[in-house]
């Protein structure tokens, strides 16, 4: 006989709705981004009414994801700094994809790879965002030298990759490592995710009231 | 500004290439050669442009100078550029009429990312197709030249077109039939290549040590040419780039960072899938619950 530990709140309503609306910009902005960036996806553009509407489209929701990470970066920030521990958890990384956890040191509320994301897609989106800035002819096509918004191009689509690339492993993660979805759904994982995985943390959260 | 069905195409935007046109003669290349040196700066190029292209340039500014307008615009495919060149107690009058170079390798279309928004035909011309233009802005970082221009009113790209409906139909361009001087000559590029060496012959013989024609070799040439008095300082001629060619940073973002990154793509989601297949989902045992009900209960105690 089983005994249930109570859920454990991990994500507040606001920080989830302010999630999911990254999330889908996220999504979007890849969608529209490589519709022109590679001529096989040309054909995504269809999914926002056209190539011209797909231009006119994708930096605003640039600007809508651009609002929305800095809101997730504030709230999250503090919990991402590195630790003594994160070093020993990338030792340990080919154990954590063998699903091998046992006898790593406890963790706080994220671990190594998670900050990895935090920190990797808070750099891309800063860069993407100004990069972006330089290629929105229809406002800032003056503001900058030709050979700037060639750079600010390059810049541009590698990061773009890059930031997909993260996101790639940010969703696996999710899908791999069950329990973790419904701490974005519901707000709560359960006790015994929260001891496998984030053990410090449920320490911490467990003796609050 | 638009396809020409009666044109054969070589190139095409964000597009494989087009097969050979089937049962047809190779077309001939042609080429549009502007004759510097027996320019007047009359401005009748810029004219007969606007009437044939039926363009409406909004009166703007004059900035003092002969430069009117001031810059190419989504209405203006050519203009008129005066330099003032000053050597010693001499003083040249330059004047170099710009517009679209119809590159034999287009860096517009290279980086056009619509496809067929940019067309180059079997005869050379480079043309923009506006019904699939987007508006990016992409043709502007890929010229070499600084040409083509986004128009505020409809969000597509424009420039000379070199009368690619005027040549279809045996036409000299407007700018080439209204030239009084007859700086502006339209034909074969082979025949054009063999006007200027005449030409350069003459200028040579009147002084010009340096004279010589201006077919780029780093954009594979181009079927609008320039001779030149000073072919060996281009840049003379109000910033004619000296050595054009399309930038090395357009060449990685629309060469080898195209494939790479999809690859990436490709490779991140099979690895993920491989490893879900292979190793299996992360779950919570029975254990982990106990345990996390243990000490629940000893912290609620």
């Amino acid at each position: 006989m089983t005994v249930e530990a109570k859920p454990v709140s991990r994500y507040t309503t606001a920080a989830r709705i302010n999630h999911w609306i990254t999330a889908i910009s996220l999504i979007l902005l890849a969608l529209s981004g490589l519709a022109l960036f590679h001529p096989w996806l040309f054909g995504l553009t269809a999914l926002f009414g056209g190539g011209q509407l797909t231009r006119m489209l994708h930096p605003w929701i640039g600007v809508v994801l651009a609002v929305s990470f800095l809101g997730l970066f504030l709230r999250f920030f503090t919990l991402n700094f590195w630790k003594r521990e994160d070093t020993v958890w990338m030792k340990n990384l080919g154990s954590v994809i063998n699903n091998k956890e046992e006898g790593l040191p406890e963790l706080g509320k994220y671990n190594a790879g998670q900050k990895l994301v935090f920190w990797g897609q808070s750099i891309l989106i800063l860069l993407l965002f100004c990069s972006g800035l330089v290629l929105w002819d229809t406002y800032f096509a003056d503001a900058t030298s030709v050979d700037q918004k060639r750079l600010a191009a390059v810049v541009h689509a590698l990061c773009a990759i890059g930031a997909i690339l993260i996101w790639i492993v940010h969703v696996y993660a999710a899908i791999w490592v069950k329990g973790t979805l419904r701490a974005m759904t519901r707000g709560s994982v359960t006790g015994g995710w929260a001891w496998k995985h984030h053990r410090k943390w449920f320490r911490q959260e467990v003796g609050k009231p | 500004m638009s396809v020409l069905q009666s044109l054969d195409l070589r190139r095409r935007s964000a597009s494989p290439e087009p097969p050979p046109p089937a049962g047809k003669a190779p077309a001939v290349e042609v080429a549009k050669l502007i004759d510097v040196s027996k320019c007047i700066g009359c401005k009748a190029c810029q004219a007969a442009c606007l009437e044939w292209n039926q363009l409406d340039q909004p009166i703007g500014y004059t900035d003092g100078t002969y430069n009117n307008p001031t810059d190419l615009t989504p209405a203006s495919f050519t203009v008129m550029r005066f330099t003032e060149y000053e050597h010693g107690d001499d003083f040249e009058w330059l004047i170099r009429k710009d517009g679209c170079m119809h590159c034999a390798d287009p860096g517009c279309l290279k980086a056009c990312p619509a496809p067929g928004a940019i067309v180059q035909y079997t005869n050379g011309i480079v043309d923009f197709v506006s019904d699939n233009c987007i508006g990016c802005g992409y043709c502007v970082k890929g010229c070499p030249f600084n040409i083509p221009r986004i128009s505020k009113t409809d969000s597509k790209a424009y420039k000379c077109t070199l009368c690619s409906d005027r040549v279809v139909v045996g036409q000299a361009p407007a700018c080439a039939k209204a030239c009084p001087t007859q700086a502006i000559y339209f034909g074969t590029k082979a025949d054009m290549t063999a006007h200027a060496g005449k030409r350069i012959e003459d200028l040579k013989s009147r002084g010009f040590q340096n004279a010589g024609l201006y077919d780029p070799p780093g954009v594979g040439g181009t079927h609008v040419m320039y001779v030149l008095h000073h072919a060996d300082r281009p840049s003379l001629y109000a910033g004619l780039p000296d050595n054009p060619r399309i930038s090395p940073l357009v060449g990685v973002w629309k060469g080898m960072l195209k494939p790479i990154s999809l690859a990436a793509i490709a490779f991140a989601g099979v690895f993920g899938l491989v490893h879900y297949v292979t190793r299996g989902p992360n779950r919570v045992t029975e254990h982990d619950e106990e345990e996390a009900a243990a000490l629940e209960k000893q912290k609620g105690a």
